[in-house]
């Protein structure tokens, strides 16, 4: 892969621009953010930990973190139970069906996530496919109320995200040797057996990969959290953006950002080394 | 000797009498399930956009579905009424393809200065570049008002599109990467013997090589910072008002039927780009 001759490879000074672009307009912001976060008032006079402090000893902070990282966790397990089986039936399509399956799979990813979440908006409301179909069945009297509760959240959020989930599972199970699918099965390990104790083991790294996308976009998810949600349900992004924008309370909105962005990090932590894990798995 | 030729037909193993039965159940469960999940998974992918698109041609006033009847009377109420939703939609545009072509000098630069380097900083400096495709983008729209804020340079077009560079050169930074990794080294040794210059090999042997994954790379950036809400939030100033935005606020109060009818422009648009990027630049591949 490396280019043995050194004049082969591009200077590095091709990397400066990008690097110092990074530094001002990214590592900077993110800096100025912790460092206005650790301000006890708005008008950045007094030093503390005491918008830590308020976030963390209060019961509905506290739910508003907990609630989003749960749905962040939800998001996650409900796109992982219907993604690997689509990876999984891509991985044993004929050629020709995997090139369409590939472009339904991406098509979703380059359409604008604001209309995908309108479009679970149009399907759970009133007048909404779901409703009508209940309603011609004789099933309900009067249309449900789906838009704005917490399942619908879930729901939406999965759907769309879901890509996220396929593509790196795709990559993880059609790296599988078909050969040890084929061995367990004439073993006589038997088609769930062989599933559970083969594929699944192997196709772990891609697994965590895409759970760690699926978790961290779903957590982020502003659009559709406020959109799908509503009101009455509070998550962080919506919180930090009211803080900031409607309460012009800065260091409180920037404490919840860096408390948003720590819970991240520490899942793509967690998530790493338990990739790390699986790799010794796998090859055990 | 069952284990002789490269793949082991099942088929072909014997196995008892008595278990056969059980065996099939096994097999004819297991493709059920999960294959049934498979298709209704990738059902599920497409039926929202479908819905949504068959919305926007309603004859009604609301966004019942199935619709009452139909007609293009949204998409004309779109084009002849709505001169905020057109400048919407060609500020967006604009946005998105400025802090595109920015991204591309950027993100192609670097790629070009570490993709093909062993050592592992490198790949640990990759890594720190593709970081804003985990982070949370609103809080990155917060901390960089926060930065135009304290250096008083006040919002404009200029802030939203570092805005959007921020987020959108990670996505040409992977899929250049990508592609300059798959570059075979051969290619560039036999230029440089053959007395061409650096410049010169980057534009008749790199440049061609790699041009479909930054292909790949500009169109998702495009369509990510065209559909961005989180960091424009923050970064726009009071005049302008980008498309996914004035959406939202759509969707959120009063829920207008045009609404409907640019997400059926958008759809149309995000395939028609889609096909032509397939032809180009095997978009659904490199976005493995």
């Amino acid at each position: 892969m490396a280019a043995a001759n050194p004049r082969l490879t591009p200077p590095l000074a091709l990397g400066l621009p990008l690097g110092v672009f990074f530094v001002v307009f990214v590592f900077a912001p993110l800096a100025l953010l912790l460092w206005v976060s650790l301000h006890e008032d708005p008008t950045l006079t007094r030093f503390g930990f005491g918008q830590y402090v308020k976030f963390l000893g209060d019961g509905f902070n506290l739910s508003v973190l907990g609630g989003t990282l749960w749905l962040g966790l939800r998001v996650t397990l409900l796109a992982l139970v219907i993604g690997f089986p689509l990876a999984w039936l891509y991985t044993r399509a004929a050629p020709r069906w995997q090139g369409l399956l590939l472009v339904m799979i991406v098509l979703p990813l380059l359409t604008s996530a604001v209309v995908r979440t309108f479009a679970w908006v149009v399907i759970l409301g009133r007048q909404g496919i779901i409703n009508n179909a209940l309603l011609d069945l004789g099933l309900i009297s009067e249309p449900l109320r789906l838009l704005y509760t917490p399942g619908a959240v879930v729901v939406a959020l999965a759907q769309i995200e879901l890509p996220l989930m396929v593509l790196p599972l795709i990559t993880a199970l059609a790296n599988i040797d078909p050969n040890l699918r084929q061995a367990s099965l004439a073993l006589g390990a038997g088609h769930w057996r062989t599933f559970l104790r083969v594929t699944l083991p192997l196709a772990v790294p891609g697994l965590l990969a895409g759970c760690l996308l699926v978790f961290a976009s779903s957590v982020a998810a502003f659009v559709t959290q406020t959109l799908v949600g509503g009101g009455q349900q509070m998550f962080m992004p919506f919180y930090m953006y009211q803080q900031a924008v409607q309460a012009n309370n800065y260091p409180f909105a920037a404490a919840i950002a860096i408390l948003l962005l720590i819970c991240v990090l520490a899942v793509v932590v967690l998530v790493n080394s338990l990739g790390r894990l699986s790799k010794g798995f796998v090859h055990a | 000797m069952l284990i002789s030729g490269t793949v082991i037909d099942p088929a072909t193993v014997p196995k008892p009498a008595r278990a056969s039965a059980r065996s099939r159940l096994d097999a004819l469960s297991f493709n059920l399930a999960i294959g049934g999940l498979g298709v209704i998974a990738a059902l599920l992918l497409l039926a929202p956009t479908v819905i949504v698109v068959i919305t926007s041609f309603t004859s009604g006033f609301s966004l019942r579905f199935p619709p009452p009847g139909y007609s293009l009377r949204w998409y004309e109420a779109l084009w002849t009424q709505s001169p905020e939703l057109i400048n919407a939609f060609l500020l967006s545009a604009k946005l998105a393809a400025v802090a595109t072509i920015v991204s591309i000098g950027l993100g192609v630069a670097a790629a070009l200065a570490l993709a093909r380097r062993p050592e592992a900083w490198a790949r640990l400096a990759e890594a720190v570049f593709l970081s804003p495709m985990m982070l949370p983008s609103l809080a990155i729209g917060l901390s960089l008002l926060m930065l135009f804020n304290l250096a008083g340079s006040g919002l404009s077009f200029t802030t939203l599109v570092i805005g959007h560079v921020a987020i959108t050169a990670p996505y040409i930074l992977r899929t250049t990467t990508a592609s300059l990794q798959q570059l075979d080294g051969a290619l560039l040794e036999s230029a440089h013997s053959l007395g061409a210059s650096p410049v010169f090999t980057f534009r008749t042997v790199t440049l061609p090589l790699i041009a479909r994954g930054v292909a790949a790379g500009a169109f998702i950036g495009f369509m990510y910072s065209f559909d961005n809400v989180a960091v424009s939030l923050f970064l726009s100033d009071a005049r302008s008002e980008v498309l996914p935005i004035r959406m939202w606020q759509i969707i959120e109060s009063n829920l207008d039927v045009r609404a409907a009818a640019v997400s059926g422009v958008l759809v149309g648009a995000t395939l028609i780009l889609m096909v032509v990027m397939e032809r180009v630049a095997g978009i659904s591949r490199q976005m493995r």
